[in-house]
């Protein structure tokens, strides 16, 4: 059983001149298609041992507590059958809630907020659960075209079971009014799997007094469903 | 046929990934990995990998993340082979580039590993970059110019005999290796889809 390759139409194109940087940075020869074998089809496992308290939850991890709206992030890491995937390390990164990074690199002239790093991580259950507490990231200019502004958007990194299901990606939020002008979001070049990059608001994990609830399920390249017996329609 | 769900599609990394992927001590996170994949108990001859990657007009890419994926000496890859499960070797390595687009991975030299149909793959290391400008990974190889199995092995076969030689590092002295990534152009390295 192998993961098959019409599911990876979903990604954007490795060239997307309207996301400048992708312009010098693009392979210009075709990928070279090569059979799944084992050095694919395993990948790293990530245990316990690697976390350490507090790291899901952005809000706790210095004296005290970040400015901005708090969320709570949470959702299911499924196959393309709709399996969970279990034990699966998440990791996330994101601006604060002025839209500045802690990057070193990160020039926009937004405070720092001393409070927030902005990076946590967790592993997924056994039903391929996971949440992050953390406060919702401001939008913040970037220099790919005049006026260009990143809609607000947490960075997800997810591993899943093998090194084919590797994925990097970044979760949006409903109603952004910047996403219809982003590189990134309009990158992808199917609408509905567009949307599968953006969060729901969820008013089940909604805190009372206390924070917004944001669903995101992320669906990983998934093997082949096993075949099915003999269908008998007796 | 059940109906499959679509997979969530990919985004680059973007330029500020370090501060959760690639702390180095240097931000309030503890690294999960680094480029060094050396554990006292790993089977295999110690070696360095070192480069540099490079963009469409050669300069340096400063703000890549590579990752590699490897078997130990003796071609076996954590956590589908039993007989490692007690050893805290990973498999698993992840590094930034440098401000000259240096990249160094301190690993073991992994084994053959077996192929499609029978057959036995070359020594080499899986590798994935992500980059500001990449929107999904890129999927390369790297593998050992000291390697006469390089002749037989059933993928590097599947490239076009005058890219081959962007995939495999060249040994530099005694268990060094070099070799430079070049994500487009001339002397374009060979990526993969899988
Ligand atoms: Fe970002």
């Amino acid at each position: 059983m192998t993961y098959p390759l019409e599911s990876l139409t979903a990604h954007p194109p490795n060239l997307y001149p309207g996301y400048r940087s992708t312009v010098k940075r693009a392979p210009s020869r075709p990928l070279v298609i090569i059979p799944q074998t084992l050095s694919e089809l395993t990948g790293p496992v990530f245990g316990h041992d690697s976390l350490r308290e507090h790291d899901n939850d952005l809000t706790r991890q210095h004296a005290g507590e970040p400015l901005g709206e708090r969320i709570i992030v949470s959702g299911r890491v499924l196959d393309e059958n709709g399996r969970p995937v279990p034990n699966t390390l998440v990791e996330i990164w994101q601006a604060n809630a002025a839209g500045r990074y802690i990057h070193v690199n990160d020039q926009h002239p937004a405070p720092l907020d001393p409070n927030f790093t902005g990076a946590g991580r967790c592993l997924t259950d056994a039903e391929g659960r996971y949440a992050f507490t953390t406060i919702k990231p401001g939008s913040y200019p970037w220099r790919n075209h005049p006026n260009a502004w990143r809609p607000a958007h947490i960075h997800f990194s997810l591993f899943g079971p093998s090194f084919l299901t590797r994925l990097v990606t970044q979760m949006y939020f409903p109603g952004d009014p910047l996403l219809p002008y982003d590189p990134m979001w309009n990158s992808v070049p199917d609408e509905r799997a567009r949307l599968r990059m953006m969060s729901s608001f969820d008013l089940e994990t909604t805190v009372p007094e206390w924070a917004l609830g944001y669903r995101f399920d992320i669906v990983l390249r998934g093997r082949d469903a096993t075949p099915m017996e003999d269908p008998h329609h007796d | 046929m059940t109906q499959r769900l679509g997979i969530t599609p990919s985004q680059t990394v973007g330029p500020f990934f370090a501060y959760a992927l690639t702390p180095r001590g240097r931000y309030a996170l503890s690294d999960l990995v680094s480029n060094n994949l050396v554990t006292d108990d790993a089977v295999g001859q110690r070696i360095r990998i070192e480069g540099r990657i490079l963009d469409g007009d050669g300069e340096p890419v400063t703000d890549a993340m590579l990752e590699i994926w490897q078997a130990d000496g003796e071609g076996r890859y954590p956590g589908s082979e039993p007989t490692l499960g007690n050893t805290r070797f990973r498999g698993f390595g992840r590094t930034e580039c440098d401000a000259d687009g240096r990249f160094v991975f301190e690993t073991v030299k992994p084994g053959p590993v077996p192929g499609p149909e029978g057959t036995m793959q070359a020594p080499h290391l899986n590798v994935g970059i992500f980059a500001r400008g990449i929107l999904r990974r890129l999927f390369t190889r790297i593998y050992f110019g000291d390697e006469a199995a390089n002749a037989g092995d059933p993928i590097l076969a599947l490239v076009p005999a005058d890219r081959r030689g962007t995939l495999i590092a060249r040994p530099v002295d005694a268990g060094r290796y070099a070799l430079d990534i070049r994500l487009q152009g001339q002397d374009e390295t060979v990526f993969f889809e899988a």
